[in-house]
């Protein structure tokens, strides 16, 4: 019996310690189903198990009083690095075979900085620099865990992260003198992966069914592109170029696949008629552009010219400072395109969650659902808005009112300095180009990469 | 048939042109007369009343105004703000941030004052009407990527060559030494850190002692009607500092190097502006003791220290405008400095209240450039720099309705309007 109890408290750590939670008298943003005023809200057991008005407190539970206050789904971020102590296996076109998973950093604070954002959950991806790069993993900020399994969200679908344009063209063509070194390259990327698997997929068959009698050789890279052929994986395709959008969804439909959210897609208005059809969704900035070519001719009325066509479209981060402050990149959708609140902030809630395919788990306030709560002390796509308090599965993870300033979960009492880092002012550097932070934008590759073409044009 | 064919090439080149609009329209001039609108004068408080634009300036302020020749904008339930300045950034000297060609802010060289960044302004870059459109109206724009990297001006967002956008102020620009780190992939050790420190310390120390002999050199040949015989564009930047006529501009950011920068600048006696400043709030009683005043920003960027609470970002303005030192914010950003009033707005969140924080990107700033008599306020006799929103200009919500620049009428245009205005509903769609 004791066994089966440790077992117990083993895999569900979380359940077992987090306090049921009732929230009062506060503006609940259902997102799903319109705002209330004025009405409670309880989580028993990390979910949302009643919401109404006079609730009454279970023994026990936690009770926060949040009137005056908005009350909201966690924030989602279908696009981000944090957490990860690697981001780019950038020595191959095709990586499918890692997973970021395998590099989960929870001693990280910026999962807290993000947590004082009211973001509960975040898509950690690989990077860009290739054309089928590595899994992605959908975390929970259950900062405070020194384990990393903690930050998993279980049974959160497999996604992987794809890459179209300069970064996997400047890496590999440019780089390692390897295909692609054009757009056209990175189309043949696709379409030679996706063939090897078919036939990869077909000795498996053969062999199962008895046709073939020696077994092939089991191989990772084929394995993970097989379960995209099977729709087992959800891709993330970093994107930006309206062309190369197309020519994706091309290769999509060739091979069968339908799973499919691009990343940035910063051209996606261009294209967000044929984005509907497909059926694919976009994962957006607010308003990053012009920091290099394939962004130059970029719109922050994106998100809402998407939407406007149909397309399930979330705004992201991709960036550990953005992701502090979701909220106020979803509300420029509305500078930007007139978006009401609602759809503004189902950029950063439902959508993304569908994006994930966690829609059934999380994203809106609603009964059943995970206990994954950000409080503000004004709307949240008020300019003077500050977040109070962050909950995941039941338990309170932010505190504006109890944390301590210093949040390190590392902390060597030996340490008596701290490092200061200039500020980062590129793009690049900070994130977008993860893809790159990654690899190239560190300043020293990037001189190195300058150098090597400028060897090579000397006109 | 024949003529239908050309029908078709008179289509296609009508959608063509239309498709390629990627210039905004043509600012309209005269005088404007805006009518009932709530005025944000920052100077003189807020009330309701008229404001007249006439031959570029703000040609009257008050109640009942009326003029004849003026073309009038009923502003009845809107708010009328001067217009917004970013005390650095980089717009204009940079069109794409990864082409490194057409980065125009970093030339090459460690001791290169004498770079002009109003030379390489772009009055054509793109995200110049982008940033205007939400009310930014002037910008210091800088050079930057090493010790002394030039001259920053301060400048107008319209105008077709430097001369017309130039607000008549530039400051040189150095980078105090820094012992901070330039990322997490810089790997120097405390020691090879605090020597590269001490090895720039002594570079600068030369440097403006070189400054003030040539000082004295050329007063002393002036005094003799005489010119110096050596041409010295570097220390001929130098001089309106070391002769006290201008402050330098220090970017310093950690806080030891606030610290060694107060006192550096106390045994040089220049005036000095600093620059970043993301720990001012360290030193806040220190910097206000000092006189100096700060250009601080991005306040949306993440705090400099891992022990820092998440907010020391959001909050560092406040805190040093709390000690009395006069702050104004800036972006640092090129394609993206439409964000100031953004920037301002989580100051104001974060402690420093609306007023404060519309100050910093206004009269402050106008202060620290030496231009209060020209911009910064709605004040009669100023710049006609302005604009007329539906709300408070720091919520997303807000839309700018009109956009004054020199008493120019600006198109509320932009590549990103334009984009909307095309793609919101493409045609053809999908056929």
């Amino acid at each position: 019996m004791l066994r089966y109890i440790i077992f117990i408290i083993l895999i569900f750590p979380k359940v077992i310690f987090c306090q049921d939670i009732l929230i009062k008298n506060g503006t609940l943003i259902t997102i799903t189903n319109g705002t209330k005023e004025n009405t409670d809200i309880l989580i028993i057991n990390g979910k949302i198990s009643k919401i109404d008005k006079n609730l009454a407190a279970p023994s026990g539970a936690l009770v926060i009083d949040a009137k005056n206050q908005f009350v909201m789904p966690g924030i989602i971020d279908a696009h981000s690095h944090i957490a990860l102590d690697v981001v780019n296996e950038a020595t191959s076109p095709v990586t499918a075979e890692v997973n970021v998973g395998d590099a989960l950093d929870p001693l990280d604070v910026s999962i807290y900085r993000a947590l004082a954002g009211g973001v509960t959950i975040s898509h950690a991806m690989h990077g860009s620099a290739n054309a089928i790069g590595g899994q992605c993993e959908t975390i929970k900020h259950r900062y405070g865990t020194t384990n990393p399994d903690d930050l998993r969200m279980q049974g959160a679908p497999r996604t992987i992260k794809f890459a179209l344009g300069e970064n996997p063209i400047r890496v590999h063509g440019e780089g390692n003198k390897i295909t692609p070194n054009t757009r056209m390259g990175v189309e043949q990327v696709f379409r030679n992966a996706f063939s090897q698997a078919l036939v990869y997929m077909k000795e498996w068959d053969d062999y199962k069914k008895g046709i073939t009698k020696s077994s092939p050789v089991y191989n990772l890279r084929s394995e993970t592109i097989a379960d995209i052929l099977r729709g087992n994986i959800i891709i993330h395709c970093h994107s930006y170029r309206a062309d190369e959008i197309l020519m994706l969804m091309r290769v999509l439909k060739d091979y069968g696949i339908s799973k499919i959210c691009f990343q940035h897609v910063n051209e996606g208005f261009k294209v967000a008629p044929e984005l509907a059809a497909f059926g694919a969704s976009a994962s957006v900035f607010s308003d990053w552009w012009a920091y290099k070519f394939e962004v130059y001719y970029s719109t922050a009325y994106n998100a809402a010219i998407l939407t406007r066509n149909g397309v399930i479209t979330s705004i992201n981060s991709d960036s550990e400072e953005l992701i502090r402050h979701l909220y106020h990149e979803a509300a420029k959708t509305q500078r930007y395109g007139d978006l009401a609140d609602d759809e503004a902030l189902s950029l950063i809630t439902i959508n993304p969650a569908k994006q994930l395919g966690i829609e059934s788990r999380v994203g809106s306030l609603e009964i059943g659902k995970d206990g994954d709560i950000a409080i503000f002390s004004q709307h949240p796509l008020s300019i003077y808005t500050i977040p109070q308090m962050t909950i995941i599965d039941g338990r309170v993870r932010f505190d504006i009112n109890k944390d301590n300033d210093d949040m390190r979960v590392d902390i060597n009492p030996n340490d008596t300095y701290t490092t200061f880092y200039e500020a980062q002012r590129h793009h690049e550097s900070q994130g977008c180009m993860n893809g790159l932070e990654e690899l190239l934008m560190e300043e020293s590759y990037a001189r190195y990469i300058r150098y090597k073409y400028s060897k090579k044009h000397t006109h | 048939m024949h003529t239908f064919k050309i029908y078709l090439f008179l289509c296609s080149t009508f959608i063509f042109s239309n498709i390629n609009a990627q210039q905004v329209k043509k600012a309209e001039s005269g005088s404007f007369l805006l009518l009932n609108g709530t005025l944000h004068t920052v100077t003189r408080g807020t009330f309701v009343g008229d404001l007249l634009i006439k031959d570029g300036i703000i040609a009257e302020v008050g109640k009942s105004l009326s003029s004849p020749e003026a073309k009038v904008i009923d502003c009845t339930g809107k708010n009328i703000y001067p217009g917004f300045i970013d005390s650095g950034c980089r717009l204009g000297l940079v069109e794409i941030d990864a082409v490194s060609i057409t980065n125009d802010f970093n030339e090459l060289g460690d001791f290169i004052p004498h770079m002009k960044a109003l030379t390489a302004v772009n009055p054509s870059a793109v995200a110049i009407p982008v940033t205007r459109v939400n009310g930014v109206t002037t910008v210091f724009t800088k050079p930057e990527g090493s010790t002394f990297p030039g001259t920053g001006a301060l400048i107008h967002l319209f105008g077709y060559n430097p001369d017309q956008m130039s607000a008549n102020s530039e400051r040189v620009v150095m980078k105090f030494p820094s012992t901070g780190k330039r990322g997490r992939w810089d790997k120097r050790s405390d020691e090879d850190l605090k020597k590269d420190v001490e090895k720039a310390i002594k570079n600068i120390n030369s440097i403006w002692d070189s400054a003030n002999m040539y000082m004295k050199m050329d007063s002393a040949a002036k005094s003799e009607n005489a010119s110096l015989s050596t041409y010295n564009p570097q220390m001929q930047a130098l001089l309106p500092i070391v002769n006290g006529k201008e402050p330098i501009f220090i970017e310093v950011n950690a806080k030891k190097d606030i610290e060694a920068a107060i006192e550096w600048i106390s045994l040089r006696k220049y005036k000095a502006v600093f620059t970043g400043v993301s720990e001012g709030w360290r030193v806040a009683d220190k910097l206000a003791k000092a006189g100096i005043p700060v250009i601080t920003g991005p306040i949306l960027s993440v705090p400099g220290r891992d022990n820092d609470r998440y907010d020391a970002s959001y909050t560092n303005p406040t805190k040093m405008m709390k000690a009395g030192v006069k702050v104004a914010l800036r972006t640092d950003n090129a394609e993206n400095v439409r964000n100031l009033p953004f920037n301002a707005g989580f100051a104001a969140a974060y402690g420093m209240g609306k007023e404060e924080a519309l100050k910093s990107i206004t009269i402050n700033a106008a202060e620290i450039f030496g231009v209060s008599d020209f911009i910064g306020s709605l004040d009669k006799g100023k710049i006609a720099n302005l604009f007329v929103s539906d709300g408070d200009p720091f919520e997303t919500k807000t839309q700018i309705e009109h956009l004054f620049i020199k008493g120019w009428k600006i198109p509320m245009e932009s590549r990103h309007t334009l984009l909307y205005d095309e793609f919101i509903e493409r045609s053809p769609g999908l056929k």
